[in-house]
C-alpha cells in the first residue's frame, strides 16, 4: 500500500504533463510505515509526503527512456534525511503509453521494497497513475507487484 | 572516520543501519570492511566474480569513484561514501543502452 499526500500526487502527474512528450522522473520521499515487513518478504507500506523532481539524463531518447543522475539522488537523500524523510520510491511518466511497467522498467529497477509510480500522459494530459512495488530478494527473482494507492 | 551511506533497499542487510563508520584509507578498503561486517550485502553489491555490479554507483562525497581512482580512491576523515543503485527505465521498445551485469 502506498499513501500519497494530495500535493505529491498532483505534483507528480503535473510533472508528466509539463515534460510531455518526454518522460518525466523524480523521487518519492516519506516514510516506510512502522510495522511494515522488510523488503524481500511481504509488501511494504509507505507514506509519501513530498516528491523531488529530477532531470532526465537520457536526452538521447527522452520520449521512452529516463535515468536519474545519482548525484541528484545523493542530494535528495541528504536533504530528505535532514527533514526525517527517506526515499520510498520513484515516479516517471509514460507519454501516450499505458501506466504499466515495461520490461525496461523492470530490468533497470534495483530499489527493492520501494514503489515505482507510473503515470500515463496521453496527448499532454495525465490520465491513470499506478504504483508497483519492486518485490523479490535479488536480481534473479525481482518482479513488480501492483500495490493499492491511496491519496490522502 | 569515513562513513558509508546505505540506501533503503539494502538496510535489511546492514542491521538496519543507514550509515556505517568504516576505518578505511581507500574506497576498496571501505567496501571490503562493509561486506566483511555484513556478508549478506555482498551479493547485492558484487557479481559472482567479485566485480562491483554495474548498476551500483559509488560516490565519494559528490564524485563518482569511477572518475576518481576507483577502488583505490583515497579517503579522509569526514568523507561520505554513498552507495546508490541506479534509477532508470522507460515505457517501450526503442534505443536502449541499459547495461547488464
Amino acid at each position: 500500500m502506498i499513501q500519497l499526500s494530495q500535493s505529491a500526487y498532483v505534483s507528480l502527474r503535473q510533472h508528466g504533463e509539463e515534460t510531455y512528450p518526454y518522460e518525466c522522473c523524480g523521487v518519492l520521499l516519506g516514510q516506510f510505515d512502522d510495522g511494515g515487513a522488510e523488503a524481500g518478504s511481504e509488501a511494504r507500506s509507505k507514506t509519501v509526503s513530498c516528491i523531488a523532481r529530477c532531470g532526465n539524463t537520457r536526452q538521447d531518447s527522452p520520449h521512452n527512456r529516463y535515468h536519474i543522475d545519482p548525484r541528484d539522488l545523493i542530494r535528495i537523500q541528504r536533504e530528505g534525511r535532514e527533514r526525517g524523510e527517506d526515499i520510498v520510491g520513484f515516479y516517471h511518466s509514460h507519454p501516450d503509453h499505458p501506466a504499466e511497467w515495461s520490461p525496461t522498467d523492470l530490468a533497470e529497477a534495483h530499489w527493492f521494497g520501494c514503489s515505482y509510480v507510473i503515470t500515463s500522459v496521453e496527448k499532454g494530459m495525465a490520465t491513470i497513475t499506478n504504483s508497483f512495488e519492486l518485490a523479490g530478494s535479488d536480481e534473479a527473482d525481482k518482479k513488480f507487484v501492483g500495490e493499492p494507492m491511496e491519496v490522502i | 572516520m569515513p562513513q558509508i551511506q546505505i540506501p533503503s533497499p539494502l538496510r535489511q542487510y546492514s542491521g538496519k543501519q543507514a550509515s556505517i563508520d568504516v576505518p578505511a584509507k581507500t574506497v576498496g578498503e571501505a567496501l571490503a570492511s562493509l561486506v566483511s561486517q555484513h556478508p549478506d550485502l555482498k551479493r547485492h553489491l558484487y557479481t559472482g566474480d567479485g566485480k562491483l555490479r554495474q548498476f551500483v554507483n559509488v560516490y565519494v562525497n559528490d564524485e563518482d569513484m569511477r572518475y576518481l581512482q576507483k577502488e583505490a580512491t583515497a579517503l579522509k576523515d569526514g568523507d561520505t561514501i554513498s552507495i546508490v543503485p541506479s534509477i532508470a527505465g522507460g515505457c517501450c521498445a526503442g534505443r536502449d543502452s541499459s547495461v547488464k551485469d
